[in-house]
């Protein structure tokens, strides 16, 4: 037997449940209270495509120093799914424990002899105290919470307060919600030891915030200025309509009841993307929301807006594919067809968030690059941004920021006898000017069209005019280089030749395993990439590295190959580093695959790493 | 170059509206159309009603799908802003469009492949969800664009030019758009000018999603004997139930038609629908009668044309989603952004 586990606030909890059983807000109130004993924590649901039946497993990552992607490993199992007991049992890691009910006896050999186990009679409990089956299922898991808040030295005040505050105005419920809660501490005080994992008060957590991605790409939507949504229901992206749906109730109504805002539930994809064209088209700020089989069908009406240069805003909270792939599991795997997305040769920009916080920021700025840019922008979330609550620092708004609307002329520019050409590029950057319809009697209409046209939106067939066109927008390509999100970067402690890009949900593992490797010896300048296309830096940062380590979330490694393509890299200085299995990736799994690699190449002894 | 005023006063002797534009202002570039192809006819219709209704021609969004009836918002108001936008989808580019703007007309031009096949669906939806609109299919049983082949419309039996008989049942977009909840449906001919002019002028003065099903022969691919699509087919199995005159504001009525041969209909904005019978029981204020009646006589081989249906009071969808009266693509920053003391309370909700 290994020695037992020992941490004070760094640890790994997971919940193993079955899907529809009411255990989410119950470890939502555990995670919940270790946050606001002021310890950081990361939390991860990993659920079925499914309402009720399967297994669904909730890690909860706790963390005083801040590490707030995925560790890797189990250090507590709360096993609560007999379905899954085998695999879970095999994934805690030596010297961890076992928390499960131990109201049926169980078999010796389905234990192992290296962790230590806890069992509570949770179901006997529960059926001593109560009589109606929900009641049953849905006080259970209170009853384990308030056992496991005695084993890990939980504040009990702290749950009771977060109780009160899930019923306000329900609080009728509140009473037997701690009654539950103290039947767990009771007996788990009464009956067992504590464990050697404890949560303890720090002041570690800050002004910090704990909310979904997809809520806060919702939230920036609505400061973004954006007066139109029109959607399709598509998991994970469906929260982030329903957030700026919420958010819209709260901020976009005027005393009469009257939204100064509209959501439509389209048919479907195709749909969406038509309402979202025709509405920025008419000088709305648009938005849809999907994931990768929505943008599938998207295309044709993609490429009409690249090549007719009507803004759109297009929130991708990716998900595993292809096909249905994983459709509740998480993965950047939408890179190439979002950049490349529609026939002929079009080009698109995206951005890519670390977390809530940028998906808030990103999520206004894109509207801006729209309007600036007269091209659809996409806001490339994952499920794991998107559908986790994740700790970041809180939203921040400059009250004397206005909506960028970009080039639109005015009745009063057209009046003034200003040139007005739909395509003409009067200012070097590649972007014309253009005009709402109905804006002036006589002056500045023009027909929109997915055709050929000149630089007067005059319909033509002609070669030069053809070249002439699809060169500007590539002189505007070079515009939006300068507009994107600047890439973020992050020095080691001493010089060297290696270098490391990655992006999106992966940024907390890697920093994290930046900072492991860096205690390694291996030094690895790192580079956050949060925009297409690449600006300057980019491509420079890739010059002046011999060798770079290109991290993502797909088999494919389409951001090397973004990168290959648009930066002429050579492909042998970028190093692929693939996590694809539709688990959020680890910062061990990242530490182990660089250090092995690195360790590879000099030929030094291998360091054993966990994957 | 559209952008250009057109000069107006070449030709003192034409007669203006109450704009002072005369016929010319709401006219587009030349038609690159079949000579003689039936489109062409209905965009006249549109230039004409257009011009009676004295309506701001910068002040119509004229969106449309892909096919030959789809070019034909080029050759109608040059001053207006134009969408031509894919195949089958004008629908939602439009709904998009009427949502981001409540004060403009909306004009649908569509054809029958561009909204009976690849369209359905989003034809379907448009319909169902009330957008203030006016929507034509510019209808010839056929492809013309890509030359000739069957659509959806095409009657069970039709032949085609090269001789090929069709042996799918054809989709009856009036009959849908009824089923769907349309306020205003429509057919006529774009041979007849005098039913086809007033219906869009009445359409345009509805408040909700207006459809006109327009039979429009194709004289290159669906105008020879065996077609039910082609002018003469159509002329002998016109079966109009009603013509119609649309008043507009404060014209006095006039009663020149023997009682019970006029139906009187006043719409949302206040136009006056007179409505001369001509099959004395057909009542287009019943939608199930209609649905039947349509039914029945297409059973017996003709084509039921006139306004077919009208609720004069119908919602539309800035109705069902109680949007702001000001247009949505004028709120500002001002209107749209919470602010930062918003966001600290926000914040101070998620600790
Ligand atoms: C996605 C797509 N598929 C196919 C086409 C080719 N296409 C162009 S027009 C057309 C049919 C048009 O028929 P209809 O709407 O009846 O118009 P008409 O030409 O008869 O007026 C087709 C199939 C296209 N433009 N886009
Ligand atoms: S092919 Fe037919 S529909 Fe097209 S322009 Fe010619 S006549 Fe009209
Ligand atoms: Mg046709």
């Amino acid at each position: 037997m290994p020695k037992p586990i020992t941490s004070v606030n760094d640890f790994v909890v997971k919940f193993a449940n079955v899907n529809g059983s009411g255990s989410a807000s119950a470890n939502q109130l555990f995670a919940k209270s270790i946050l606001r004993m002021g310890v950081p924590i990361a939390s991860r649901n990993i659920f079925p495509s499914n309402i009720q039946g399967l297994p669904t497993w909730f890690e909860v990552r706790v963390s005083g120093a801040n590490h707030l992607g995925r560790r890797g490993g189990v250090d507590l199992m709360v096993a609560m799914n007999p379905q899954t007991w085998d695999a879970d049992i095999a994934s805690i890691d030596p010297g961890g424990y076992l928390f499960y009910d131990s109201t049926k006896p169980l078999p010796l050999s389905k234990f192992r002899d290296d962790i230590n186990i806890v069992g509570l009679p949770l179901t006997q409990i529960c059926n001593q105290a109560y009589k109606d089956a929900r009641q049953r299922q849905l006080f259970k898991n209170i009853i384990y919470v308030g056992a496991l808040a005695w084993l890990l030295g939980i504040d009990l005040g702290v749950i009771e307060q977060l109780l009160g505050e899930q019923f306000k105005g329900k609080d009728k419920l509140i009473a037997p919600n701690i009654q539950a809660l103290h039947m767990g501490r009771d007996y788990a005080r009464d009956h067992l030891p504590q464990i050697g994992l404890k949560v303890e008060h720090t002041d570690a957590v800050g002004d910090r915030i704990f909310i979904d991605g997809n809520s806060a790409a919702g939230l920036g939507a609505v400061y973004g200025g954006a007066t139109v949504a029109a959607w399709y229901p598509i998991t994970p992206s469906t929260s982030l309509a329903e957030a700026f749906m919420r958010y819209c109730k709260r901020f976009r109504h005027e005393a009469d009841g009257k939204a100064r805002y509209a959501i439509i539930q389209a048919e479907d994809e195709l749909a969406s993307i038509g309402m979202v064209i025709g509405a920025a088209w008419n000088g709305a700020r648009a938005f849809t929301a999907t994931s990768g089989p929505g943008i599938s069908l998207m295309q044709e009406f993609i490429g009409l807006a690249y090549f007719a240069e009507v803004p759109a805003v297009l929130f991708n909270v990716q998900r595993g594919g292809p096909s249905t792939g994983m459709p509740t599991r998480t993965q950047q795997a939408d890179l190439v067809s979002c950049a490349y997305a529609s026939h002929g040769d079009t080009k698109h920009v995206m951005v890519f968030p670390e977390d809530p916080a940028e998906c808030f920021e990103m999520g206004a700025q894109a509207f801006d690059l729209a309007d600036r840019l007269q091209t659809p922008i996409f806001v490339m979330l994952d499920l794991d941004i998107g559908m986790n609550d994740w700790l970041c620092r809180p939203f921040a708004w400059d009250d004397s920021r206005q909506l960028d609307r970009g080039k639109v002329m005015s009745a009063a520019d057209l009046e003034s006898g200003k040139q007005f050409g739909r395509y003409l590029d009067v200012d070097g950057d590649g972007i014309p000017y253009r005009t709402y319809p109905g804006t002036h009697a006589t002056r500045g209409a023009y027909f929109t069209r997915g055709t050929t046209k000149d630089r007067f939106a005059k319909y033509s067939e002609d070669g030069a005019t053809y070249v002439d066109n699809v060169n500007r927008l590539l002189l505007k390509w070079e515009t939006a280089k300068r507009l994107v999100p600047a890439p973020v970067r992050r020095d080691a402690a001493k010089p060297t030749n290696l270098g490391v890009l990655y992006y999106g949900s992966t940024t907390p593992a890697m920093n994290e395993a930046l900072g492991t490797l860096e205690a390694q010896g291996v030094h690895v300048d790192a580079m956050r990439l949060r925009g297409f296309p690449f600006s300057d830096e980019v491509e420079d940062f890739i010059a002046r590295h011999d060798r770079i380590f290109v991290v993502e979330q797909n088999r494919d490694a389409q951001m090397r190959q973004l990168l290959i393509n648009e930066c002429e890299v050579d492909p042998a200085k970028l190093v692929r580093v693939l996590h694809f299995d539709g688990t959020p990736v680890t910062a061990r799994y990242i530490t182990g695959a660089i250090a092995g690699l690195v360790n590879a190449s000099t030929a030094a002894p291998l360091r054993k790493v966990v994957g | 170059m559209t952008y250009l005023q057109k000069p107006k006063l070449h030709h003192p002797q034409l007669p203006t509206n109450g704009l002072g534009f005369t016929h010319r202002d709401y006219e587009g570039a030349i038609s690159t159309l079949c000579a003689g192809c039936g489109h062409d006819s209905i965009s006249s219709a549109i230039i004409q009603a257009c011009f009676e209704l004295s309506l701001p021609p910068h002040r119509i969004a004229k969106l449309s799908g892909i096919g030959c009836s789809s070019k034909t918002p080029t050759y109608f108001l040059g001053q207006a802003h134009g969408f031509n936008s894919v195949h089958g989808r004008m629908p939602s580019v439009l709904t998009g469009a009427n949502v981001a703007n409540r004060e403009l007309i909306y004009l649908g031009v569509s054809g029958d492949g561009d909204s009976a096949s690849i369209g359905l669906g989003q034809f379907a939806h448009s319909i169902r969800r009330g957008v203030n609109m006016v929507y034509i299919v510019e209808n010839n049983g056929v492809y013309g664009l890509t030359k000739g082949q069957f659509s959806a419309t095409s009657d069970l039996g039709s032949k085609s030019k090269k001789g090929a008989v069709n042996t799918d049942s054809p989709i009856d977009l009036v009959s849908m758009a009824l089923q769907l909840g349309a306020s205003f449906v429509g057919r006529s001919f774009s041979g007849d000018k005098r039913q086809l002019v007033p219906l869009i002028k009445a359409a345009i003065n509805h408040h909700g999603a207006a459809f006109i099903d327009c039979i429009s022969p194709c004289i290159a691919f669906n105008n020879h004997a065996g077609s039910t699509k082609g002018f003469d087919f159509v002329r002998e199995h016109n079966e109009a139930v009603n013509y119609m005159d649309v008043m507009i504001g404060r014209e006095p009525i006039v009663a020149d038609y023997a009682p019970g041969t006029v139906e009187v209909v006043t719409q949302h904005d206040g136009s006056v629908l007179r409505l001369r019978k001509l099959v004395e029981h057909y009542d287009p204020s019943d939608r199930l009668a209609a649905i039947n009646y349509l039914q029945e006589r297409s059973a017996s081989g003709e084509i039921v044309t006139g306004l077919l249906y009208v609720d004069p009071k119908a919602d539309d969808l800035h109705d069902h989603l109680n949007t702001v009266a000001r247009p949505l693509n004028e709120l500002g920053t001002a209107d749209l952004v919470p602010g930062a003391a918003a966001l600290d309370k926000l914040n101070a909700s998620l600790r």
